[in-house]
C-alpha cells in the first residue's frame, strides 16, 4: 500500500534544499512570564507528510501545535503556511483544522449537526452539505450513527465522529492533538492504519502531537523529537531510531545501552572508545567528530545484540556477564545481563524457535556486535 | 422501622407540620363565610340535626377573586413586574456569572463571595439603603447636581424605575449562582472548536456556550420568577402606594380589611399560578443532573 506519506517519504522533500515548504515555522518562541514554552524551534513541513512532534509532557509540543492552528500567538517569529504569513491569524480564518486531544464533540448536537457545523460555517448550501457530511461518515464507517449524540457513543466512535468534522472543510493542514491517547491497544493499533489510509486518500498533510514513540514511529513520515520547548532532532523514524544524535533521543526512542567512555583511538573510518563501564573497548566503524580523549556514549539498541554461550572472537565489541532477568513477551525476550562491572545490559532476542537450550536465569553469556552497530554520541 | 425508614419520615414529618398543615387550613378558610368573630370567619363544619355533618363550601371567594377587577389587574401586574424583573435579572446578570465562570481559579471564590456578600445583611435594610440613594436629597441626585450633570433632582424614588431597581438588586444573586453553578462546569475546548471551524468568538458564544447554558438560564430564572410574583416589600417600599402587587392585596385584605376568607382565596390563586413553573423548574433541574441537553 502506498500511501501520501510514504510517497513523501520516497520523494524525500526534505533533503531537497529547492523544494518549497508547506508549512514553515521560523525562529518560534513562546513565553509564559519567564518560561519558556517552545523556544526558537524552526521547521520545515512537506505536503502530504504526516510530521510527528514527540516529546514528554511539558516538553512544549501541544503549545507549538497550538501556535500553528492560531489558539496561541508566538512571542517572537513567524509561521507561514502554504507561502502566507500566518502568524497572528486567528483559527477561524486559517484553512487548518485540529482535532482536540479531549475530541470537543458538541454535546448539544448530533453526529451530523457536529460534522456539519464548519460547513454551516461557510455558507455552504445545504444538498452539498448533506452530501459531503454523509460522504465524510461513511469514510470514518459512522454513517449508521448520525442521529446519535456524542454522550450516546464510545471513546472510538467519538474520535471518528471529531476525525470527521477536522476533515469535512478539507483542510490544507490537519492538526492531531494525541489523536489516539483514549484508545486501548488494539484499537490504537487499528487506528492508526486508518489514519494513514485516510490520510493517503485525502492528501492532507498532518501535523501529530504525541508522547507514545511507538505511535509516532508508525504515523509518522518524519519525526521531530522535543525536549525542553527545543527540537532536539528531526528525522525519519529509522534515522531517528538508527542514528540518534544526542543521548536524549537515544534513550527516548526505544530502548538503548549507553556505554560511556573515552576515545582512544580516532580515525577518519573507526573510532574506538574504552569504556570502563563496559571493561573493554568498542570499535565504531564510521568515525566521528570530537575533541581528542573526549568523553563520548556509544548507544548500541538490544536487538543489535548477539548474545550466545560459547565465546566470540575478538577483543572489541564484546563482553561476559550473568542473565539477570528474562521477560517473556511472546514474539520476542528480554533478557537483562550484569556484567561484571555492574553495568546491566539490556538484550532482547526474537524467539525464532522453540530451542531445549534456552537461556536461563544466571547463565553466563558472551555478547558480542558489529562494528556498525554502535552509535556514537558526543552529548 | 429500619433507621432508613426513620431518615426519610423525619422530613416527611417536617413538611406535614409546617407545609401540609398550615396549606389545608388556608385551604378551609378560603372556603368559609366572612364572619364579625374572632376567627373572623364561619366554621366549615357544622351539626345540623341530629347526627348530620354539614360541610359549607363557600366559593364565592374565588367567584369575587375573578369577577372584580382589582384582583385580576393585581395578579397580571405581579407576573408582569416579575417577568420584566427576571428578563433584567438575565441581562445583568448573566454578564456577571460568565464573567466569574471564565476568571482565574483564585478569583472566583472572591467574585462569588462578593455576589453573596450582601445577603450577610437584612434584606430590609438593603432595601432601605436603596431608599437614602434614590430619593429626591438621596446621594445620587446629590452627586449629580453637584458634577452639574442635571440641573433639578430627579424623580427616582416611588417609581417603576425605582421597583425594579429593588428587586432585580434583591433577586441578582439567586439568578448568578444557579448559572454559574452550569457555566462552570462547561468544557471551554468547545469554544475552541467552534472558532477552529470556522466561528468567530461572539458566534462561537451564540451557538454553542448560550445553548449550553440553558439549563442554568431556566433554574436562575425561576429561583427569581417564583418568588417575585408573591413580592410586595420591595414595590411597596420603593415603588411607592400605586404598585400594585397581588402580595400587597393579600396583606391589605389579611390584615387592613380582615376579610381571612377572600385573602385565603388570594393565596391559594396565586399557589396554583405559579405551580406549572415550579414543576418546570424541577423538570429543569433533572435533565440537568441527568446530563441531558
Amino acid at each position: 500500500m502506498t500511501t501520501s506519506a510514504g510517497a513523501a517519504v520516497k520523494a524525500a522533500p526534505w533533503k531537497d534544499p529547492t523544494s518549497r515548504p508547506y508549512v514553515q515555522v521560523e525562529h518560534i518562541t513562546k513565553s509564559f512570564g519567564d518560561f519558556k514554552a517552545v523556544n526558537d524551534v524552526s521547521l520545515k513541513i512537506y505536503q502530504g507528510e504526516i510530521f510527528c512532534l514527540l516529546g514528554a509532557s511539558g516538553c512544549g509540543k501541544t503549545t507549538l501545535l497550538r501556535m500553528l492552528g492560531g489558539f496561541e500567538t508566538p512571542s517572537a517569529g513567524k509561521i507561514f503556511i502554504d507561502g502566507e504569513d500566518m502568524t497572528g491569524v486567528p483559527p477561524y480564518e486559517r484553512p487548518v483544522n485540529m482535532m482536540f486531544q479531549s475530541y470537543a464533540l458538541f454535546p448539544h448536537m448530533n453526529v451530523e449537526q457536529n460534522v456539519a457545523f464548519g460547513l454551516k460555517q461557510d455558507r455552504i448550501p445545504k444538498p452539498q452539505i448533506q452530501e459531503r457530511v454523509a460522504t465524510m461518515l461513511d469514510l470514518v464507517k459512522m454513517g449508521d450513527f448520525a442521529k446519535r449524540k456524542p454522550h450516546q457513543l464510545s471513546g472510538g466512535q467519538r474520535q471518528r465522529v471529531a476525525l470527521a468534522r477536522s476533515l469535512v472543510k478539507r483542510p490544507k493542514l490537519l492538526l492531531l492533538d494525541e489523536p489516539l491517547g483514549a484508545l486501548d491497544k488494539k484499537l490504537r493499533e487499528h487506528t492508526q492504519f486508518e489514519l494513514i489510509s485516510l490520510q493517503d486518500k485525502l492528501g492532507v498533510t498532518f501535523v501529530v502531537v504525541t508522547h507514545d514513540q511507538e505511535e509516532a514511529m508508525t504515523l509518522a513520515s518524519r519525526i521531530g523529537v522535543m525536549n525542553h520547548g527545543e527540537i532536539v532532532q528531526a528525522g525519519t523514524p529509522s534515522e531517528i531510531y538508527e542514528f540518534p544524535s544526542s543521548k536524549f533521543v537515544a534513550d527516548f526512542v526505544g530502548s538503548v545501552n549507553m556505554f560511556e567512555g573515552k576515545l582512544i583511538e580516532d580515525e577518519p573510518e573507526y573510532v574506538r572508545i574504552g569504556s570502563e563501564e563496559l571493561g573493554g573497548t568498542i570499535y565504531v566503524s564510521h568515525g566521528i567528530s570530537a575533541p581528542p580523549e573526549a568523553i563520548v556514549w556509544a548507544a548500541v539498541r538490544p536487538e543489535k545484540i548477539f548474545m550466545s554461550t560459547a565465546p566470540p572472537s575478538g577483543t572489541d565489541n564484546v563482553a561476559r556477564g550473568a542473565v539477570q532477568d528474562i521477560a517473556y513477551l511472546g514474539d520476542l525476550s528480554i533478557y537483562l545481563v550484569k556484567l561484571p562491572t555492574g553495568k546491566v545490559v539490556r538484550v532482547t532476542q526474537p524467539n525464532t524457535s522453540r530451542h531445549a537450550e534456552a537461556i536461563t536465569w544466571d547463565q553466563l553469556v558472551y555478547l558480542s556486535w558489529d562494528a556498525t552497530s554502535p552509535v556514537v554520541v558526543t552529548r | 422501622m429500619t433507621g432508613r425508614g426513620l431518615v426519610v419520615v423525619l422530613p416527611y414529618m417536617w413538611l406535614l407540620l409546617f407545609f401540609v398543615v398550615p396549606f389545608v387550613i388556608v385551604l378551609k378558610i378560603s372556603f368559609s363565610d366572612i364572619d364579625l368573630a374572632i376567627p373572623p370567619y364561619k366554621p366549615l363544619l357544622e351539626w345540623v340535626g341530629k347526627n348530620s355533618l354539614a360541610i359549607k363550601l363557600n366559593f364565592n371567594n374565588y367567584v369575587f377573586l375573578f369577577t372584580d377587577g382589582l384582583y385580576v389587574k393585581a395578579f397580571l401586574n405581579s407576573i408582569k413586574v416579575a417577568f420584566i424583573s427576571t428578563v433584567l435579572c438575565l441581562l445583568v446578570g448573566y454578564p456577571m456569572a460568565y464573567g466569574i465562570a471564565r476568571a482565574k481559579p483564585k478569583w472566583r471564590n472572591i467574585l462569588l463571595l462578593l455576589v453573596i456578600l450582601p445577603f450577610w445583611t437584612s434584606l430590609l435594610l438593603r432595601v432601605y439603603a436603596w431608599i437614602g440613594l434614590l430619593k429626591g436629597n438621596g446621594l445620587i441626585n446629590i452627586a449629580l447636581l453637584s458634577l452639574k450633570i442635571i440641573h433639578e433632582p430627579l424623580t427616582m424614588l416611588y417609581t417603576p424605575f425605582a421597583m425594579y431597581v429593588g428587586i432585580v438588586y434583591s433577586y441578582l444573586p439567586f439568578f448568578i449562582l444557579p448559572l454559574y453553578a452550569n457555566l462552570e462546569k462547561m468544557d471551554w475546548q468547545l469554544l475552541e472548536a467552534a472558532q477552529d471551524l470556522g466561528c468567530r468568538p461572539w458566534q462561537a458564544f451564540y451557538k454553542i456556550t448560550l445553548p449550553l447554558s440553558r439549563n442554568g438560564i431556566l433554574a436562575g430564572s425561576m429561583l427569581v420568577f417564583i418568588p417575585a410574583v408573591g413580592e410586595f416589600v420591595i414595590p411597596a417600599l420603593l415603588g411607592g402606594p400605586n404598585a400594585l402587587m397581588i402580595g400587597r392585596v393579600l396583606w391589605d385584605e389579611f390584615f387592613s380589611n380582615r376579610a381571612w376568607p377572600v385573602a385565603s382565596a388570594v393565596a391559594i390563586l396565586l399557589l396554583i399560578l405559579l405551580v406549572p413553573f415550579m414543576m418546570w423548574y424541577q423538570s429543569v433541574q433533572a435533565r440537568e443532573s441527568a446530563g441531558e441537553r
